[in-house]
């Protein structure tokens, strides 16, 4: 390295740093403030008086406790189907040879790329005639569609570095296939089960235009709707402080999530299995 | 512990590709069989349709008296070692050599038990609880070794298992083996391409070259007594010296003159008389001249210019080129490609005694063995000069010899 490049690196990651964090840092500081505070004309950054009164309220809110509760409830849902769906698909197109299979991993590629708002009329309609409007199901299920052809292509990949002996391997020492699968196999793919599902509950959890569309009630509508029927006295005037409150705790569990996750998606498990 | 008899065994692979063709080999309970060759000769896919990891296109396999083409790898119990060894990298040292026994449902103590005993066996006591990926490469080879003797299975399999070790390390790992399989006694298949490993381990070696046996024998058979140019070029090391040689009455000429046949020869070539041959000398059946009692009976001693002179302490290589005639050469050319470019120019390696004086560009006088000479036919590389009774089986020579 040059002499100089650590002054340098070290700005540019100071700017970056601040470049995506402000925003967090205002909302954060937002939910702090009181409903006063927010409707002045000049606010300042830093609340004058921190306050919990927007977390009180909004905990009490049943609306948004039920939405948090969908919220969790479809993105959990979504994702251990997704998961467990993508990673025996996974499985079959990294290791099997069928006819078809390029077909199979170009749709999914082509469902990925769809736009999602195309969808949200004819679903309206179908999941109407079939009572899947306003319920866990009916918002399950495109999710599914939408988050398993990334997570089918993310874990294929994984597949295909693990090597095929180490299969053969179980299977010599006494494995049915499925041992084999179950004890050897998805172990080693491990960080790529975890990246897949971290990304399809991402999806879930922050998906905004299907659940504003395919529900009409508290009943099985997500946060991000949710936080779009926030009304404050003043119609003209959006009830900032409670948004952000609500924004920051719809951000938690996401955070927890990566944290913990984290550790898991080691990369390089697999070095060690064959000659390094 | 089971016997593995393979009878016409055949290969084809998807492709079309036909990987082994005909294979009988026949491997005694407690017998340690290798099969060696040059690299995609086949061995590994024999090795692999005896494991079951590959389809069988036709013939038997049968081991232990069970017919077993049909059988999924499990369900044949037999333990294998891979070349890379293919330890799980999830587990402990302790869990991977455990896993063959979990499968079969046994109760912790006994695991325990028969893990420790192994563990014992290969000195692996103080890693049980590490993981494949901090261990040394001998380490994972033995922790391989481990995962295969664990469980009583009927035989053992190798896929060069030694050929990711260092030099040294190799030698230790294989008297290893040798010493793991006498005392167990069982039944054990081994693939290498290294014929050292061939010729120390093996109680028989069978060789192949594009997937067809050449020659099914003891080590000292196949070393004494090759069936083939290309057996006799692959088996030793330095190499087989390979001149041409033509047949004149009871005389044959090669390069540097003229030797008589020994008397067990000349039968064998009736009908020669006047034949281009190939004749095949090891190193060491070469001698300095000045070195040999001169009661030496059936030697021949000719003279010759040295090349170059490789002086190893306790023994000295000496290059000696010569000119091939262009059937001879041909024959010569496509062999070195048999053997995966193991060069061989027209020029003899001898071997001769450290104690010799000669020097590079010397006008030497060589004495040469004449009786462990082997003459070979240029067109088809058969040895005509094998002594059947001690050449173990030569595929093909029992129904030659019965039509001639
Ligand atoms: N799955 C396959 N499909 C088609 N051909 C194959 C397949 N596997 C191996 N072969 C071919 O079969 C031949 C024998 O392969 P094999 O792996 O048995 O060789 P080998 O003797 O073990 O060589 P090496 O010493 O390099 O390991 C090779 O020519 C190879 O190209
Ligand atoms: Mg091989």
């Amino acid at each position: 390295m040059k002499k100089g490049t650590g002054l340098q690196y070290w700005i540019g990651f100071a700017l970056i740093l601040v470049w995506c964090l402000l925003p967090v840092v205002w909302i954060i500081s937002l939910s702090f403030k009181s409903e006063a505070e927010t409707t002045t004309g000049s606010p300042q950054f830093l609340p004058k008086e921190a306050t919990l009164d927007n977390y009180r309220a909004i905990l009490k809110d049943s609306d948004f406790t039920h939405a948090l509760l969908n919220s969790f409830g479809i993105s959990l849902i979504a994702t251990f189907l997704s998961v467990v769906l993508a990673t025996l698909a996974a499985y079959a197109i990294a290791r099997l040879e069928f006819r078809g299979k390029k077909l199979v991993l170009s749709l999914a590629l082509a469902i990925a790329m769809f736009p999602v708002v195309s969808l949200v009329g004819p679903l309206f309609d179908m999941w109407r005639t079939i009572h899947l409007f306003n319920t866990w199901p009916g918002l399950i299920i495109p999710y599914m569609s939408f988050t398993l052809p990334l997570a089918i292509w993310t874990l294929a990949a994984f597949f295909r570095e693990i090597p095929w002996e180490m299969e053969q391997a179980a299977q010599v020492d006494g494995a049915t296939s499925w041992q084999a699968f179950r004890q050897v196999i998805v172990p080693l793919a491990a960080p790529g089960v975890f990246t897949a599902a971290i990304l399809t509950f991402f999806f879930a959890w922050n998906e905004f235009v299907l659940a504003i569309s395919l529900t009409s009630t508290p009943l099985a509508r997500t946060v991000p709707a949710q936080m779009s029927f926030f009304v404050g006295p003043d119609p003209f005037n959006p009830p900032y402080a409670q948004l952000a409150t609500a924004s920051v705790i719809v951000t938690i569990p996401v955070i927890i999530i990566v944290l913990l996750f984290q550790r898991r998606i080691v990369a390089g498990l697999t070095s060690g299995a064959v000659k390094g | 512990m089971a016997a593995i008899e393979m009878s016409h065994i055949d290969k084809r692979y998807d492709d079309g590709f036909h990987a082994v063709k005909d294979v009988n080999i026949d491997v005694q309970d407690g017998e340690f069989m290798i099969l060696v060759g040059p690299s995609g000769c086949g061995k590994s896919t024999l090795l692999r349709m005896i494991v079951g990891l590959e389809d069988i296109t036709s013939g038997d396999m049968v081991i232990g008296g069970k017919r077993v083409n049909d059988l999924a790898p499990r369900d044949r119990n037999l333990s294998m070692v891979f070349q890379n060894y293919a330890l799980y990298p999830h587990m402990t040292v302790y869990e991977n050599i455990a896993f063959p026994l979990r499968l079969q449902k046994m109760d912790n103590a006994q695991v325990d038990q028969k893990v420790r005993d192994a563990a014992d066996l290969l000195e692996l006591n103080e890693h049980l609880e590490r993981r494949p990926a901090n261990l040394s490469g001998g380490q994972r080879q033995r922790v391989a070794m481990g995962r295969a003797i664990v469980r009583d299975a009927d035989a053992f399999l190798f896929d060069e298992p030694l050929s990711n070790l260092d030099a040294k390390l190799r030698g230790q790992m294989r008297t290893e083996i040798s010493r793991l399989q006498k005392r167990l006694g069982i039944t054990t298949v081994y693939v290498t391409h290294d014929q050292t490993e061939a010729m120390t381990l093996g109680d028989r070696v069978a060789v192949l070259k594009r997937g067809v046996l050449q020659q099914l024998a003891s080590p000292r058979e196949l070393y004494e007594n090759p069936g083939n140019l290309f057996v006799a070029g692959f088996i030793g090391s330095p190499p087989m010296n390979f001149m041409p040689a033509t047949l004149k009455g009871d005389q044959v000429e090669l390069p540097f003159g003229s030797v008589s046949l020994p008397s067990h020869m000349r039968d064998m070539l009736k009908g020669r008389d006047g034949d281009l041959l190939i004749a095949g000398v090891r190193p060491e059946h070469f001698e300095d001249a000045s070195l040999v009692d001169g009661g030496a009976d059936d030697g021949a001693t000719f003279s010759t210019k040295v090349d170059v002179v490789e002086w190893l302490g306790n023994e000295t290589y000496a290059y000696i080129p010569f000119e091939a005639p262009p059937e001879v050469q041909s024959q010569l050319e496509q062999l070195e490609k048999d053997l995966d470019g193991e060069s061989m120019r027209t020029q003899l390696v001898i071997a001769l005694d450290g104690a010799s004086g000669i020097k590079e560009g010397d006008e030497a006088r060589i004495h040469m063995d004449v009786s462990k000479m082997h003459l070979f036919d240029p067109a088809t590389g058969q040895n005509l000069t094998v002594d059947v009774e001690h050449a173990g089986t030569i595929p093909g020579l029992e129904v030659s010899t019965a039509s001639a």
